[in-house]
């Protein structure tokens, strides 16, 4: 089988797509490490490959099968706990990381009250966390090991000690950079072996079938015939040149592929606004991006969330809840930290503020729009802030309101569509 | 590294020596010295009288070149002007008020003269204002120059200049320099413009051929600098422009690219047309990022700033007066939108061009208002890919080199695709024939 690997190197996300000679998605691979871009990019390709061995998996089944039992369950819960696994690996190396760093706590009356809270910490967070991958509700959100500990840990910590809260915090800032940014090598056989024990019951039955495939599966090359690497940080690939292209041609390349009828791409990501005109072929005829400043974008959501303490996933759906958008004049980042503390203070609710901060910053997208020349039909929104449903609540809503009544596309996977370009320009290359 | 010298570069810059010699030297020759700007300058009036002209623009952009704008700007800013207000306005005042050192580090005369013709930049006005207030005893001469709003040139507008130089300009010239109006020796110098003008519009239409034997933006801002400025109706002008043209003959004949720092461009990949004037604090390295590709600018509207001879205007002895007025009157920037969508569309044709980039500059508006509807015009006009870029004239602080390749890395691959989808719609059309 001939697979074709794209690489996009975002600010704030990495994120890996393979396909294969179809030019059907196999795997998808994303992560939130920022230290490095070989090692995110190392990282988000062996997500990547997992992924696609779980197709592999899936599929074989399937044809195995004859059709007759539907996989989709069991793989679902199966990827639950093989990532609950991954997630397990690197929580235990950050509890080692937090204790080492309590041990070099100068004040001994400081160190002695916090022991106790460290100490207890472990088996609660993993508890809960646990809980909340088997459950399926970690895969419904984009929350990366950094979100999900640091919730968790944050809660366990609240209203224990206040005289040495904010040392707890520090102890957790110091020790999550280092451990979030190692690239720890997985073995796909002995962590699937690993989540089949974990199954629940009514699916133990199927245990042998999986197992008879496993080893082949997990041993199969998925080295790519092609590759592309793409986003800001591709000129810090270990690529030739020719394996480097553009993301604002990879963006537009993937949005047309799953929407062939795409003329305008948006395309929000952390640290940039992408307005993208498109010809047939899914080629780009003109773009416009944000200059000098990024508020508006995915950082400035980030910013948000840090302001109120909660997770970036969490802003979409408490702004969904909002009664009306609170007026947010600003569109600097700093400002609307500002503005949103003022609110608070005069006692605005979080979600009214939030949707208001939203409207704002889709806003600012649809200035960029009007300079690249409008919006044609079909509309096809991407970038990682696509997944915020406040923000794909407004976008449909200003473009309608601006242009029209028109096809609006907005994919589950728009956050991988520049990798997914950069897999179709290897593909495609002659 | 240097930029590889050939005889007319040595030329120019023998001129511009002898012509900042001449400035250094204006009080004890006796010299008298105007301050003037270079859209619709009047340099063959200017030398009638046998003044020296000089171009606050030219010094700002030579300020940036040299590394020198980001100090003069922070003195102008540290004055009270704004952060939006023209850099080259900032970089002047700020270089008058240390000391007014010109390029060739000789000190530049005061003014006895400030001629204001305005062409499209309202700036200008404002620009001389502060000028006078540095310079309290220079006598100020004004010249209204219309926009050209409907997109001809009105005989009423040529009329409405004549009068202004003939009761205001003149005048005032004739009473700094102490000399009469002489209009046959203006003749002789309109002759000569005129002459010089034929040879430079032959260099730019050279862009015609593959390789294009010029760089019609990184090198054509070389090849406007004695028409645009001190030199034009003098013999060494029209000399300097057959030398040019000699040379680039010499590179047509041996199929020969352009030259750039790095020697003479090895293989043309891509042939663009640009609207908007370059960055000059990191000129080599702007104009690197193209070179290294293979790109080459076939043509540009910035070498139209001074004046435009694309349309058949000449600079001629006949009425020459209203050959004055229309000169100023068809500067590019003084044109109408539709005018320089057209322009641009001629060049794009004319010279083969296989995209459109736009470099618009934060600090000039007469340049930037309006390029983002000419840019979706001509895209939509003539399909080809265009791309959109911000610079600034010589504020450092608004070049992002970062910013600007990340945006030309994409433009550049735009113009790759549409090669390829040109390639293959060509087989297809070619099968069909078949």
């Amino acid at each position: 089988m001939k697979l074709y690997l794209g690489i996009d190197l975002g600010s704030t996300t990495s994120k890996a797509v393979i396909i294969d000679e179809h030019e059907h998605i196999i795997g998808r691979g994303i992560t939130n490490t920022r230290s490095d871009y070989r090692v995110a990019a190392d990282i988000a390709r062996m997500e990547a490959e997992f992924n696609s061995r779980f197709t592999m998996l899936h599929r074989k089944l399937k044809s195995e099968t004859n059709g007759e039992i539907d996989w989709t369950e069991f793989f679902s819960h199966l990827q639950d706990r093989f990532h609950f696994l991954q997630f397990r690996e690197r929580f235990y190396k950050l509890v080692d990381a937090i204790k080492s760093t309590l041990s070099s706590v100068e004040n001994i009356d400081h160190r002695t009250r916090m022991q106790p809270i460290i100490d207890n910490m472990p088996d609660r967070i993993l508890s809960v966390i646990r809980d909340r991958f088997f459950s399926g509700e970690v895969s419904n959100t984009s929350d990366f090991f950094r979100d999900l500990f640091s919730s968790a840990y944050m809660n366990e910590i609240e209203g224990k000690d206040k005289g040495v809260y904010d040392q707890l915090v520090a102890i957790y800032d110091r020790a999550i950079n280092p451990i979030e940014n190692e690239n720890i090598k997985f073995d796909f056989g002995q962590l699937l072996t690993e989540a089949l024990v974990m199954m629940p019951d009514n699916f133990k039955l199927n245990h042998q079938l999986v197992k008879s495939h496993l080893e082949v599966v997990a041993k199969e090359s998925l080295e790519p015939t092609d590759y592309v690497g793409t986003g800001y940080g591709r000129q810090l690939l270990p690529f030739e040149e020719k394996h480097i292209k553009s993301e604002i041609l990879c963006h537009a390349m993937g949005a047309h592929a799953y929407f062939p009828n795409t003329r305008t791409v948006l395309d929000i990501g952390g640290q940039d606004t992408k307005a993208i005109q498109v010809d047939k072929h899914g080629f780009v005829t003109s773009f416009q991006m944000n200059d000098r400043c990024a508020a508006g974008c995915g950082r400035y959501l980030g910013y948000i969330a840090d302001e109120m303490s909660i997770s970036v996933s969490e802003l979409g759906p408490l702004a969904m809840n909002a009664e009306y958008e609170a007026n947010i004049c600003s569109t600097c980042t700093v400002f609307a930290g500002a503005e949103l503390r003022e609110y608070l203070n005069l006692g605005e609710k979080k979600e009214n503020i939030l949707a208001g901060l939203h409207l704002a910053i889709v806003q600012r997208a649809f200035a960029l729009l009007a300079r690249s020349g409008g919006v044609f039909n079909e509309f096809t929104f991407t970038g990682g802030v696509a997944r915020n449903t406040a923000v794909v609540k407004y976008v449909k809503q200003l473009v309608i309101q601006n242009y029209g009544e028109m096809n609006i596309n907005c994919h589950v996977d728009s956050i991988f569509m520049g990798a997914l370009g950069g897999a179709l320009f290897s593909a495609r290359r002659k | 590294m240097d930029v590889q010298k050939e005889n007319s570069m040595l030329k120019q810059k023998q001129m511009l020596a002898g012509h900042f010699m001449d400035l250094a030297t204006a009080k004890e020759s006796g010299k008298k010295v105007v301050y003037t700007f270079v859209p619709g300058n009047l340099s063959e009036l200017i030398y009638t009288f046998d003044m020296l002209p000089v171009y606050p623009e030219i010094n700002s952009l030579q300020s940036g070149m040299r590394k020198k704008s980001g100090d003069y700007i922070r003195d102008a800013e540290d004055m009270g002007y704004s952060e939006d207000v023209c850099s080259y306005v900032k970089c002047d005042i700020g270089m008058m008020l240390q000391g007014n050192i010109g390029p060739t580090g000789q000190k530049l005369p005061d003014p006895d003269l400030l001629l204001l013709s305005y062409t499209g930049c309202f700036v200008f006005m404002k620009w001389f204002e502060n000028l006078k207030q540095l310079y309290p005893n220079s006598e100020v001469a004004m010249l209204h120059i219309p926009y050209q709003e409907a997109g001809v040139i009105e005989p009423s507008a040529v009329q409405y200049i004549k009068d202004q130089l003939e009761k205001e300009v003149i005048p005032k010239m004739e009473k700094v320099s102490g000399k009469k109006f002489d209009v046959k020796k203006l003749q002789k110098k309109l002759e000569l413009s005129g002459q010089a003008e034929d040879l430079l519009i032959d260099v730019f239409d050279s862009a015609r051929h593959r390789p294009s034997p010029i760089d019609a933006y990184f090198g054509g801002v070389y090849y406007i600098g004695p028409i645009f400025t001190a030199f034009r109706g003098s013999e060494d002008c029209v000399e300097y422009y057959q030398e040019l043209k000699k040379e680039v003959d010499y590179r047509v004949k041996h199929k020969l690219g352009p030259v750039t720092p790095e020697g003479v461009m090895k293989e043309e990949k891509a042939r663009l047309v640009v609207e908007g004037p370059p960055n000059w604090t990191h000129f080599r390295n702007f104009w690197k990022i193209f070179y290294d590709l293979g790109s080459v600018f076939v043509g540009s509207t910035y070498t139209r700033v001074g004046g435009v001879y694309d349309d058949g205007f000449r600079h001629s002895p006949i009425d020459p007066l209203g050959n004055l007025a229309k000169y100023c009157l068809g500067c590019y920037t003084n044109r109408n939108i539709p005018q320089r969508i057209d322009l641009l569309e001629s060049f794009i044709t004319k010279y083969h061009a296989d995209g459109l980039l736009v470099n618009s500059i934060k600090s000039c508006n007469s340049f930037s208002a309006g390029q983002l509807v000419m840019m979706r015009e001509l895209e939509q006009k003539l399909g080809i890919p265009v791309g959109f870029i911000e610079t600034d004239l010589v504020d450092p602080r608004y070049y992002s080199y970062s910013n600007i390749k990340n945006r030309l890395d994409s433009f550049f691959q735009m113009l790759e695709q549409r090669q390829s989808v040109k390639v293959s719609d060509e087989i297809l059309s070619d099968d069909v024939l078949a």
